[in-house]
């Protein structure tokens, strides 16, 4: 397959209806099995400091996050809404992909508030795997470096 | 206290009047008489001040505060407050510098918070100036006292603190000592926004009662059960605290499941175990202690996943938990991936301290109309003492003994 532009604004359209659209268990199948997901924010990318709000290297350990979040863990019923922008492509073969796409997500409470979430951009290296354009590393640099008490959906 | 308008009912630490969560007068008086009063307010961590002129900024309660290391190798903090009008005078929250200077008017000052220049001091071409019985070292930014114990960066703006061993009493120096033993490296910061006053964040975490009951995580995965074995530590003051756990399989028994508890489950189990999978680190075979230091600092050990935690206030019903990852500047590349992928138990994605995050904000949101009403913290009964038990709110009340002490209530 032509990995470019338009490959990769698809695939995060449907990275972000399947969040958005509480589909999460499809989230992990976004991922190769071996893969790099975090969540930080642009402090700590600047400093080199490795540490995650969210850490995985493994489409498993994302299986298990969603899974806690519909069997272990308690907190109020909410989702979200993504805006993502237009991919920058560094660099797109017919194997994968290096590129970064920025994103806003706004939460949506129960109680009918809405309110922007969080804002940054997906640092990623896209592959092919029969066929399939996946994610071996997608890093969410968060623009602030204050989160709100609760990260429960992934971004 | 002239100010003080809440009314405890008695003498006692199992009825917490519910008004102390929202009480603007309270604050105000926090802020003088327990952050600015004499406790010792964590500011960061040396190894994050490594040469002559690294500083931070940081915050002492509600005030701002440059933590800074001058060439003598000693630890400086003063006010981050111009004298002269009152502006920050540093901008960053860390950086490198010979001095300060406020943007303002360019007043600046060394790293020992001496105002050193006044930009114009004598006028220009004759007019102006200040007057000439202005004396610089009449004037500067209020100092604080500086403690480092095992590497903590402590503040106090009373000269009447005590040292910070005595503050902190034997116990907890040696709990701290355990952890910090050796030098760290800082491996992530993270800066999670509470929806609730800085004290039910700081009783949560004295509360060893709920952390397997709220968290399914810790009990399914038997990471901290209230069977374990363990204990909670509560020093005189009433202040500080450790709560302690040791997983042994051996010792598992059927108490949840007599409870009948949502938090223990048969079938959920990972996928991926290396979440969980960590090293032996330390010979006593402890592999949870969390430990408190009056008012708002926090260190953790949750298996191999270190880390210290600053409690800010932020408002009456607002307060910001800044998590500082720590692993050993000797870790082994495999012993600090274990600590990046355990730190999924903590902070505001959590598996853990996801619902720590969001508990507060429930009592806060639940108390609204009810400040004549009282929480009951009468678990493991009225007293503070340290116990093995750990299905006692002892350090709960310890933080309301400590607390009326400060605050005269």
């Amino acid at each position: 397959m032509a990995v470019d532009l338009l490959a990769i604004a698809a695939f995060n359209a449907a990275y972000a209806h399947a969040i958005d659209s509480e589909a999460l268990e499809q989230w992990p199948g976004f991922f190769t099995a071996r893969c790099h997901y975090r969540i930080t924010h642009v402090e700590n990318e600047r400093e080199g400091l490795p540490a995650g709000i969210v850490y995985a290297d493994s489409r498993a350990m994302l299986e298990d996050r969603i899974a806690a979040l519909r069997e272990a863990n308690i907190y109020e019923r909410h989702r979200y809404r993504h805006l993502l922008g237009l991919p920058l492509v560094d660099s797109a073969s017919a194997d994968g992909a290096v590129a970064r796409t920025p994103f806003m997500v706004a939460r949506i409470m129960h109680t009918g508030q809405a309110e922007l979430f969080a804002t940054g951009a997906y640092r990623d290296r896209f592959v092919v795997e029969q066929g399939r354009l996946l994610l071996a590393e997608r890093v969410a640099v968060c623009d602030s470096t204050v989160t709100d008490t609760l990260m429960a959906l992934p971004l | 206290m002239q100010e003080h308008t809440i009314a405890w009912k008695g003498p006692g630490l199992t009825r917490i009047p519910f008004a102390l969560y929202s009480d603007a007068a309270t604050a105000r008086a926090e802020q003088q008489r327990i952050f600015r009063g004499p406790t010792w307010n964590y500011l960061c961590l040396e190894a994050e001040l490594p040469e002559g002129g690294s500083f931070r900024t940081t915050f002492v309660g509600e005030t701002p505060v440059v933590v800074v290391k001058d060439d003598d190798g000693e630890v400086y903090a003063f006010e981050n407050r111009c004298a002269h009008r009152g502006a920050l005078i540093a901008l960053e929250r860390s950086g490198k510098a010979e001095s300060f200077q406020c943007v303002y008017h360019a007043w600046s000052y060394n790293r020992q918070g001496d105002l050193t220049g006044v930009a114009f001091e004598k006028g220009v071409k004759g007019q102006g100036g200040m007057p000439p019985q202005f004396c610089k070292e009449e004037h500067g930014p209020r100092k604080l006292r500086i403690a480092v114990f095992c590497g903590l960066v402590f503040g106090s703006f009373d000269d009447e603190v005590p040292p910070i061993d005595e503050y902190l009493g034997p116990q907890i120096c040696e709990r701290i000592e355990r952890v910090l033993h050796k030098p760290v490296e800082v491996i992530g910061r993270f800066t999670q926004a509470l929806p609730n006053n800085w004290k039910l964040y700081v009783e949560n975490v004295k509360d060893s009662y709920h952390a397997s009951l709220l968290h399914l995580f810790f009990t399914t995965f038997e990471i901290n059960r209230l069977s374990q074995k363990g204990g909670v530590i509560v020093d005189e003051s009433g202040g500080h605290h450790v709560s302690f756990s040791m997983i042994d399989p051996a010792a598992a028994d059927a108490s949840y499941k007599e409870q009948g508890l949502r938090s223990d489950t048969e079938n959920y189990r990972l996928k991926d175990p290396s979440l969980l999978a960590g090293f032996a680190e330390y010979d006593d075979g402890i592999t949870l202690q969390i430990l408190s230091v009056f008012p708002g600092f926090i260190l953790q050990q949750i298996q191999n996943c270190l880390a210290v935690r600053q409690v800010l206030p932020k408002g009456l019903d607002r307060s910001e938990l800044n998590w500082t990852y720590l692993g050993y500047a000797d870790d082994t590349p495999e012993q600090r991936t274990v600590r990046l992928k355990q730190a999924n138990l903590v902070g505001p994605a959590g598996f853990i301290s996801m619902e720590d995050g969001a508990v507060g904000g429930f009592v806060q949101r639940g108390i609204a109309g009810a400040r004549e009403l009282d929480a009951v913290v009468e678990m493991g009964g009225d007293g503070a003492a340290s116990g093995e038990g750990r299905a006692t709110e002892a350090s709960v009340r310890g933080f309301w003994k400590a607390y009326r002490a400060r605050m005269e209530a």
